[in-house]
């Protein structure tokens, strides 16, 4: 049962993730990314992964996905390239590369055995504790400084396209000097 | 659920998503594709770092995970302000076009 639940939803994830690649239309692309984000958040769930596959939801399929679409409108860009086919020598060239790729990743996948340090948040240690407070004691003790960091990146990232933002307007006004 | 899916299941299919974006960086040429496919790469490494966590009992993975979301909600806000800013520039999303740093 759960397995064919995994498959189906596996499914779904791959047939979006080619999607992405095989639309001519980058909006239709942006969608079938949602579909692929949305079926990945449902594995989280399965891997007993609540929080993150909330926060899935939230940050993939709510923002970035959002952000894509309205670049995509601003700059009318549905259509950026002329594709006639996808059959060219250049596309299967770079198709094989791709499947030698999977080759040797899913050959290290099943070659390999795996024997870690195993932690102390068992299923019935979660089911009792609770998966957000798991993610939060571990976060805030020792992974604190992990956690100020991503902060800083992101005062810097909202810096960045602040100014990456302001950049035109400054090249007008000092066209308009030069003028 | 975990007991009747094998962990190389979940292994297999980030294998497979993570070639798929690959392959999708290399055979799209608009800007914006290829940012998806990243991001696209990015999600299947989580779901592998999902996958070890609740394998091996560790809370590190979602942390990981955690920190990736972030780094690529960042990366996605810088990408799209610079795609906008070359666009403005000049009126292109191929990337063929784009190539005044090549020497």
């Amino acid at each position: 049962m759960g397995q064919l639940f995994f498959l189906i939803v596996a499914a779904i994830a791959v047939v979006a993730a080619l999607g992405v690649i095989f639309n001519r239309n980058v909006v239709h692309s942006a969608l079938a990314l949602l579909v692929n984000f949305c079926s990945l958040a449902v594995l989280y769930f399965m891997l007993n992964a609540q929080f993150l596959a909330v926060a899935q939801i939230l940050v993939y399929a709510g923002a970035i996905v959002v952000l894509f679409l309205f670049v995509v409108m601003l700059l009318g860009a549905e259509l950026g390239e002329k594709i006639s086919s996808w059959l060219t020598v250049q596309n299967a060239f770079l198709a094989a590369l791709g499947i030698i790729l999977l080759t040797v990743v899913g050959t290290a996948v099943f070659e390999n055995y795996i024997n870690g340090a195993r932690g102390d948040f068992t299923t019935e240690a979660v089911r009792e504790y609770g998966q957000v407070q798991m993610i939060g004691s571990v976060l805030f003790t020792d992974y604190v400084l992990a956690f100020q960091l991503v902060a800083v990146l992101l005062s810097v990232g909202i810096i960045g396209v602040v100014w990456l933002a302001q950049l035109h307007l400054k090249r007008q006004s000092q066209g308009e000097l030069n003028d | 659920m975990i007991d009747q899916v094998p962990v190389s299941f979940y292994l297999l299919l980030g294998a497979i998503l993570f070639s798929i974006g690959a392959g999708g960086v290399l055979i799209r040429r608009n800007t914006i594709i290829i940012l998806m496919c990243v991001e696209m790469m990015m999600n299947s490494v989580n779901l592998t770092f999902v996958a070890f966590s609740r394998y091996l009992d560790s809370a590190t993975g979602q942390i990981f995970v955690f920190m990736i979301m972030a780094v690529a909600a960042v990366e996605v806000a810088i990408g799209l302000a610079l795609l906008v800013e070359l666009n403005r520039h000049k009126r292109a999303v191929n990337i063929d076009e784009i190539n005044s740093l090549k020497g």
